[in-house]
């Protein structure tokens, strides 16, 4: 790829969706764009630098910026923010909403579906603690071709075994053939909506709970301190963030602040910290 | 060290899950089939079973009721590891007190993952 291609990809992914992309992940975007460059007719990437620099073709534009995301995702991934969910998240959550008996869950960059399923199904498990209560699983991703995966629900055999407890297998899916298709009552617990994180999301409402993991890694420091300020902007101020558990705010935002001792779990920087850190004290996860 | 038994009547199949288990810093210990894991069982309980079903002389599901009779035999953690892939055999397998199953082909990833999850790891 030449030099000036490259240049032309990287400064449309930058602003299209934040991804830094730097001079090693050539392979990566040749790899990820030869196929959509063949799909519109094209013998090469040259040919798609010269659509992507004349920005005039939406369709091929959003191609592009579907094609270079990330959509590494597994049920109940990593498990400990789950964990963490049920005993310090939602707990103080309910404490919050007594009245309203609401809870509003976010999950950012939600990919095929797998975390916001996966919350769905904790609900499930939690069962009548939750009777009442109004719950709001709002799932977004940039990618229109994953959401259509998301929504359909089904998912591979390979798939499911990444992370989900056989229990949860046998109680929320049905099997299709070789494909697992999740019940349509965990299904209907969630929407789905596509969503730039770079673009205008006041729009999006308020939530209790924003789960942002394995975003930030993708961006540089400007463009992660913009989506902590946005995500802060929609987030209750009793609310909470989850990041991965490799990413931080620490020198790009002072909006919010770690929960002590648990990795990946922040609140708002003015936060009542004290409060919950006693009340986390007995909680080992 | 925990253990690991590792039950299947393939020689390959075997040597992969060895190779997986002992990178996940088990001692493997392996059986042909249903009835040898038994008598393994009785000489010594496993921390951990990864089972297949189909085997001669004793399948995987006759093996793990036989196992949960036995005194001490509800502590190993046992996870089939099979092609067997419908809904009924999964409940059947978790009827007979299966705490996990997956289904091949497996690689490393959903083995650990499954060990987690039954906190063998």
């Amino acid at each position: 790829m030449r030099d000036a291609d490259f240049e032309i990809f990287r400064d449309y992914m930058k602003k299209s969706s934040g991804l830094v992309l730097t001079p090693d992940k050539v392979y990566l975007l040749e790899s990820r764009l030869l196929p959509v460059a063949k799909e519109n007719g094209f013998s090469d990437l040259a040919d798609l630098a010269v659509i992507i620099k004349q920005g005039t073709d939406a369709k091929i534009m959003k191609q592009v910026t579907e094609a270079m995301a990330t959509h590494e995702s597994s049920f109940m991934r990593d498990g400990k923010p789950y964990e963490r969910f049920e005993k310090i998240i939602l707990p103080q959550i309910m404490e919050n909403n007594a009245a309203s008996k609401k809870i509003r869950i976010w999950s950012a960059a939600c990919s095929s579906g797998q975390e916001p399923y996966s919350l769905a199904m904790l609900m499930k498990e939690i069962g009548a603690k939750l009777d009442g209560w109004r719950i709001d699983i709002f799932a977004t991703d940039i990618s229109d071709h994953i959401l259509d995966k998301a929504r359909d629900g089904t998912f591979t055999q390979f798939e499911i075994q990444r992370g989900l407890p056989i229990q949860y297998l046998v109680k929320y899916f049905e099997q299709n053939g070789e494909q697992w298709r999740i019940k349509q009552d965990v299904k209907s617990m969630v929407r789905f909506q596509n969503l730039n994180l770079l673009s205008n999301i006041a729009h999006i409402g308020e939530f209790d709970v924003v789960f942002l993991r394995n975003v930030l890694i993708y961006f540089d420091v400007p463009t992660k301190a913009e989506v902590l300020q946005k995500v802060r902007d929609v987030t209750d101020d009793k609310g909470f963030l989850v990041l991965g558990g490799a990413e931080t705010v620490m020198g790009i935002s002072e909006k919010w602040k770690l929960l002590k001792g648990h990795n990946g779990l922040y609140l708002p920087a003015d936060g009542n910290f004290e409060a919950l850190e006693q009340k986390c004290a007995g909680i080992s996860i | 060290m925990k253990t690991c038994l590792v039950v299947d009547d393939s020689r390959v199949v075997r040597r992969v899950a060895r190779q997986i288990v002992e990178d996940l810093g088990f001692e493997c210990i392996e059986a042909e089939d249903g009835k040898q894991a038994l008598e393994q069982c009785l000489i010594k309980m496993p921390d951990c079973v990864l089972l297949d079903w189909n085997m001669p002389v004793m399948t995987g599901i006759e093996y793990l009721r036989e196992l949960r009779k036995v005194e001490g035999g509800n502590s190993p953690m046992v996870v089939f590891c099979t092609t067997e892939n419908d809904m009924s055999k999964i409940m059947e397998a978790l009827a007979a007190g299966a705490n996990e199953y997956i289904m091949k082909p497996f690689d490393s990833d959903i083995i650990r993952s499954k060990f987690e999850q039954v906190g063998v790891l």
